[in-house]
């Protein structure tokens, strides 16, 4: 009976999941049981696994191997700082979301509830899995079912035809990505043909192997984080999945790419190189640059999400960048400076993400559309979404005192120190780059206030949504649980940053202060900077509360209501004010040349007039595409092969014997 | 990175710095200025920063030869090459440049990427340089192929014109920082080079606006064979 | 921290407060000047501040509770920012909580609360006002940041005061890097303030209203707590430019009542020349079509890249 330990006790959380997910079998089409109970109690396992991983970041590393797996493969699982960290994300992301999909899943809904909470508890369980992972095999294992247990998720309403196609395309991305991860595995054993991660940490690969298998990590775990070019997947799946799956997948799954650049590339390889932090922090920078851009053009709510992901992650992979190119060039400091940025901007995203899928779900629950110009005006029909997502939204937009701020603080404080490396032409470079994040976190600004505009605020573009109505109270629990923990991290970062210290002494051997006091983040090293969100948000607020008061003891409050001025137009309604395309448009005419746009404008001479404008990926029409037709080329080529007739597959079988026979007959 | 004192330069280097930095400067904002006119008259205020940083020069190192190349820099560069452009300008009546072949924000991006090319090219250049302006050279560079940049997107011929004279100002400023000034021979000659070339194309704008009734040189693509 | 510096931080809040409807008449009787017209007094402004916090408040049947609230909200981001940017000393308590960059984030703040207010009451002119806000600083917003990481670079920190305090302590230097920079920050300082060349702030066509366009609903005391902000943001960034470019005359190192009593007058003249400078920009340039705007702050983003671009290359002598 092994004793209760962490790595243990997370185990059996882990199990519990499994456990719960098969629960779901007992009566599929119960909502109540199979939603509302059920989904409540992984909640709760998920609250108990966040808040074991944030007691076990301080402790030392602990291994163990399972008598699972095959006979002479067992599985080994380990828990250690990084691990912990985002086994963290893992449980207080999912503790909000299955909190919201208890009470989101109603009956006569497409798939059964109790196959729902079946395929979603399996999916934590894996990536859990993954977390804890301590060899190959025992990764991939978990990496597969999680492909495949999301892939269900991706299509539960597989009627529709472009449903089926998003989950097509999913899976094949995350095989493709899978592949390379394989292969860097393969790489990484050095020789020893031993492929547990300890054996692998001896391995000591040098020059081209190292990089080999760091490029090969970086390719197939860019894949699943969604890093251009191999992004195409991600705005296809995330919107054909239902809200608290796009929640999670967006929020929790894309991180987990992130903790395998970070374990391979810090761990397994030992000391990177250099030039692996250039080459990351170039693809990160791309993509977030091209995230935002395609965000700020999008027409339907989670397809923009989608993008807005696509944004951070790259952002995420800056810092990772960073922290290798400071790590490679003897830094220690300020590569745990980076890759803090980079780790407390996992911590947000995870949360602010996870809040406004989860929003977009309530929205879409509520009046059935997913097109931004089709809604409008729901912060009168449904307050408690409306004002939850602000806190989202704002807090992607990076707006001091919330969260999102104190990432991009923390990342721009890394770029300034850029220019002190050693490298000759690189040092110049590099500092360019934080002209590109602040591009991009203004960017994040303008996509926010189009979501956060076009959904919540101004007149309602449908009188449908007139009926709309709020959320249930199971959601609010939810939405609430998540804001709060953006507020927490916004008002309170110095805790979160001590909190993540054991992660980065582990990775890069320094650990920063986190400040003189603790409502002062300081962690630079070698500068007086420092940043107090709560005395900032403590002087914002006063200052509201004296105006107010002010206001009402001077003068008076009167207030009167009358229709809305609008210089005296008078003819107003819900087709004057600005569309999804409106809002969009400046970045379009401005990036005209990133888009591929198709035009369809009326002429005056259309009896019924049209405009219609459609936005495409040009990587997906030049890369994609033609590697698809190149497929089916050499597929049909290969067709030749498939004859029909019995006498000719009878004829391979037997050739194949024969040469088998030959070679065994060589040796 | 401990914090650093511009005091620790003497001021004549010092201005010789803003002189590059506004050297750059004025290559963008020729970059981008799409009236011809002013385009000109920032190739004259070019033409005085040269002969500001030649004087400098000349002072600090005590080298006499480099007072006439001042000289010369500012009868040729702001007196009389400027005035000569005037007069083709108002007897050719072209004013204003039409839309370059990239859009401005475009031109720009592309040009900063050029200033960090030549930057990072310059960099094991100025460390086998021995003069006390060797930082400058990649400024010089950048200016090089900003003007050469800007006579690639122009239409009209005049701008190409003021290019070309721009990326000789480029040429002289690294030649100088570099190496404090090119031989006098070789400088005389450019000069002559130059003063010919402009000449030339004077004549030759005339002959273009006489066959095409226009500067803009995409008519020039209608002498084309056609098959 | 002790009751010197304590004295300076309130004091250059209750300044800022007070002078930035002043700053504003300024501006405007120079610009009238310019233009050989008579202007209005320069105390207009406070008397129409005043006007409005007496009148009763109109709001929209359908204007929400962000609507009311978002007021508030950028008046009081603009005073803490005022609160933070050094006009008269360089030790400000209140540095310790805030440095450069999140300056910034305190003005995207106002810009995303005042772009939300306006698409908030669902009419063409406020959401078309929206639009171009946000267009027009997601372009400034870098630049801006860029300019402020050139002056962290040169004096190695982002807390802004320190900056000034290091700018200040070296002798009369001339970095051409920083000639960069001061370009980049004029051409967003008329960006994010709404002067021409980017909007004309006294223009009544709708169709050409950046920032005015956000504020068509508003009435009574709401207008009147925007147009106090929107005084105070000017003053903000005069004053940002003032502590990166032209330093000299704030009370720095140990603050007593001499240092800060002389910075008083030095802030006065500089604001008096910053505002005829001001005029006169505005003065001789004309507005530029909207979709022309972006380039204007591109090429301020450019300025700002390329003069980091000189401090780099130059070495740290510029």
């Amino acid at each position: 009976m092994p004793a209760a330990t962490p790595l243990s006790l997370s185990l059996a959380l882990l199990a519990g999941w499994v456990l719960v997910g098969v629960a779901g079998l007992v009566r599929p089409s119960s909502v109540r049981f199979a939603g509302r109970t059920l989904f409540t109690l992984g909640a709760l396992l998920g609250f108990a696994l966040a808040l074991l991983a944030a007691a076990s970041l301080a402790r030392g590393p602990e291994a163990l191997t399972l008598p699972l797996g095959l006979p002479d493969l067992p599985f080994h699982v380990r828990l250690d700082a990084l691990s912990s960290a985002f086994l963290l994300i893992l449980g207080g992301s999912s503790a909000g979301v299955s909190i919201f999909a208890a009470g989101y899943f109603r009956p006569g809904e497409g798939a059964a509830p109790g196959l729902l909470c079946l395929q979603y508890h399996l999916f934590l369980a894996s990536m859990g899995f993954v977390l804890l992972a301590n060899d190959a095999y025992a990764f991939m294992t978990g990496w597969e079912s999680m492909a495949i247990s999301s892939y269900f998720l991706v299509t539960t309403q597989h009627r529709l035809g472009e449903i089926r196609r998003a989950g097509f395309l999913y899976l094949l991305m995350a095989h493709v990505g899978a592949l390379g991860i394989l292969l860097c595995f393969g790489v990484l054993q050095g020789g020893s043909w031993q492929f547990t991660f300890d054996a692998m940490r001896g391995a000591h690969l040098h020059g081209a192997w190292a990089s080999g298998a760091f490029l090969l990590a970086l390719a197939g775990f860019g894949a699943k984080a969604g890093l251009v070019p191999l992004h195409v997947w991600l705005p296809e799946a995330h919107p054909a999945a239902p809200s608290p799956v796009s929640a999670l997948m967006s929020g929790v799954m894309l991180k987990l790419a992130v903790y395998g650049v970070l374990r391979v590339a810090f761990d397994l390889l030992g000391s990177p190189l250099w030039w692996w932090g250039l080459v990351a922090l170039a693809a990160g920078l791309f993509s977030a640059f091209y995230g935002a851009l395609f965000a700020a053009v999008q027409t339907d709510m989670k397809r923009l999400l989608a993008y807005s992901s696509i944004e951070n992650l790259g952002l995420i992979f800056s810092g990772v960048g960073l922290a290798l190119l400071f790590q490679g060039s003897g830094m220690h400091a300020l590569a745990a400076l980076a890759l803090l940025a980079a780790l407390y901007h996992c911590l947000n995203h995870a949360l602010m993400k996870s809040l406004l899928f989860l929003g977009t779900g309530a929205v879409l629950h509520a009046t059935g559309e997913r097109n931004l110009g089709r809604l409008g005006g729901l912060i009168r029909r449904m307050p408690w979404v409306a004002w939850l997502s602000l806190v989202g939204a704002l807090a992607i937009a990076g707006l001091p005192p919330l969260n999102g701020f104190v990432s991009e603080w923390l990342l721009l404080q890394s770029f300034l120190f850029t220019d002190t490396l050693p490298h000759p032409f690189v040092n110049m470079l590099i500092p360019m780059g934080a002209a590109l994040v602040a591009l991009c976190a203004a960017l994040a600004a303008y996509v926010m206030v189009k979501f956060f505009g076009v959904i919540f605020l101004g007149q309602m573009r449908e009188p449908a949504l007139a009926r709309a109505h709020d959320c249930g109270g199971m959601e609010r629990i939810g939405l609430s649980l998540l804001a709060l923990g953006c507020v927490l991290l916004g008002l309170a970062p110095v805790q979160a940053v001590t909190a993540l210290g054991p992660v980065t002494r582990e990775l890069t051997g320094s650990a920063l202060p986190a400040g003189p006091a603790a409502w002062l983040l300081a962690p630079v090293p070698g500068r007086s900077v420092s940043y107090g969100p709560l005395i900032l948000f403590a002087a914002s607020l006063a200052v509201v509360l004296l105006s107010v008061i002010a206001v009402r003891l001077l003068y008076h409050h009167r207030v009167r209501r009358g229709p809305a001025w609008d210089c005296g137009f008078g003819a107003t309604g819900a087709r004057l004010q600005d569309t999804a395309e409106g809002f969009g448009q400046p970045i379009r005419h401005i990036f005209q040349s990133f888009f591929h746009i198709e035009r369809e404008l009326p002429t005056p001479f259309d009896a019924a007039p049209r405009y219609r404008i459609v936005v495409d990926d040009r990587i997906w029409r030049a890369l994609y595409r033609p590697l698809g037709r190149l497929v089916h080329r050499i597929a049909d080529a290969l067709a030749f092969l498939q004859q029909g007739r019995i006498a000719s597959y009878l004829l391979y079988s037997f050739a194949t014997l024969v040469v088998l026979l030959a070679l065994a007959l060589e040796r | 990175m401990s914090p650093v004192h511009a005091t620790h330069l003497p001021w004549d280097l010092q201005l010789l710095n803003a002189c590059a930095a506004l050297l750059l400067l004025l290559s963008f904002a020729m970059l981008s200025q799409r009236r011809i006119v002013t385009l000109v008259d920032l190739l004259a205020v070019q033409g005085a920063l040269l002969t500001t940083a030649t004087v400098l020069l000349a002072w600090r190192s005590a080298q006499p030869h480099l007072y006439v190349s001042a000289c010369l820099t500012l009868a040729l560069k702001v007196l009389f090459l400027p005035w000569l452009l005037h007069r083709l300008i108002r007897r050719l009546n072209v004013y204003w440049d039409s839309e370059p072949l990239i859009n401005p924000a475009g031109t720009l991006l592309l040009g900063l990427l050029i200033v960090v090319f030549a930057f990072g090219l310059a960099q094991p250049v100025s460390e086998l340089a021995s003069t006390t302006t060797r930082s400058a050279i990649g400024i010089a560079v950048a200016v090089i192929l900003l003007a050469f940049l800007m006579m690639i997107t122009r239409r009209k011929a005049m701008s190409q014109v003021v290019g070309f004279l721009s990326m000789e100002n480029g040429l002289f400023f690294g030649a100088m920082s570099a190496t404090y000034g090119m031989p006098m021979v070789v400088e005389l000659g450019v000069a002559l080079d130059v003063l010919v070339a402009v000449l030339v194309l004077g004549v030759f704008f005339f002959q273009i606006r006489e066959q095409f009734d226009s500067l803009d040189l995409h008519h020039l693509e209608s002498l084309k064979e056609k098959p | 921290m002790n009751a010197a510096e304590l004295a300076a931080q309130g004091l250059e809040v209750i300044v800022a407060l007070a002078a930035a409807p002043l700053f504003l008449g300024w501006v405007n009787q120079c610009r009238a000047w310019l233009a050989n017209r008579t202007a209005p007094s320069v105390w207009l402004p406070y008397r129409n501040i005043v006007k409005l916090f007496g009148k009763d408040a109109v709001l929209a049947q359908d204007a929400s509770p962000l609507f009311r609230v978002a007021p508030y909200v950028v008046f009081s981001t603009m005073l803490v920012a005022a609160g933070i940017i050094p006009s008269m000393s360089t030790r400000l308590p209140l540095e310790l909580a805030a440095d450069a960059i999140a300056l910034v984030g305190l003005f995207a703040t106002a810009r995303v609360f005042m772009s939300l207010a306006a698409l908030d009451v669902g009419t063409a002119f406020g959401s078309l006002g929206a639009r171009r806000e946000m267009m027009v600083g997601f372009l400034a917003e870098p630049a801006l940041l860029m300019v402020i990481f050139l002056a962290a670079h040169i004096a190695s920190t982002t807390a802004l005061p320190a900056i000034s305090a290091h700018l200040t302590a070296q002798s009369f230097a001339l970095y051409p890097s920083l000639a960069f920079a001061a370009v980049a920050f004029t051409l967003v300082l008329l960006a994010e303030n709404a002067r021409i060349p980017v909007d004309n702030p006294a223009t009544h066509l709708e169709l050409t209203m950046i920032h005015e366009a956000m504020l068509l609903e508003y009435s009574a005391r709401h207008l009147a707590l925007l147009e106090w902000a929107a005084a105070l943001r000017l003053f903000n960034y005069a004053c940002i430019g003032f502590a990166l470019f032209v330093p000299w005359g704030m009370a720095g190192g140990a603050v007593g009542p001499i240092g800060l009593a002389l910075a008083v007058p030095v802030l006065a003249a500089k604001l008096t020349v910053a505002g005829a400078g001001l005029a006169l920009i505005e003065t001789v340039s004309a507005k530029l079509r909207v979709m022309r705007a972006p380039e204007f702050l591109a090429s301020a983003f450019l300025f700002a890249v390329l003069g980091l671009l000189v401090h780099l290359l130059l070495g740290a002598q510029a």
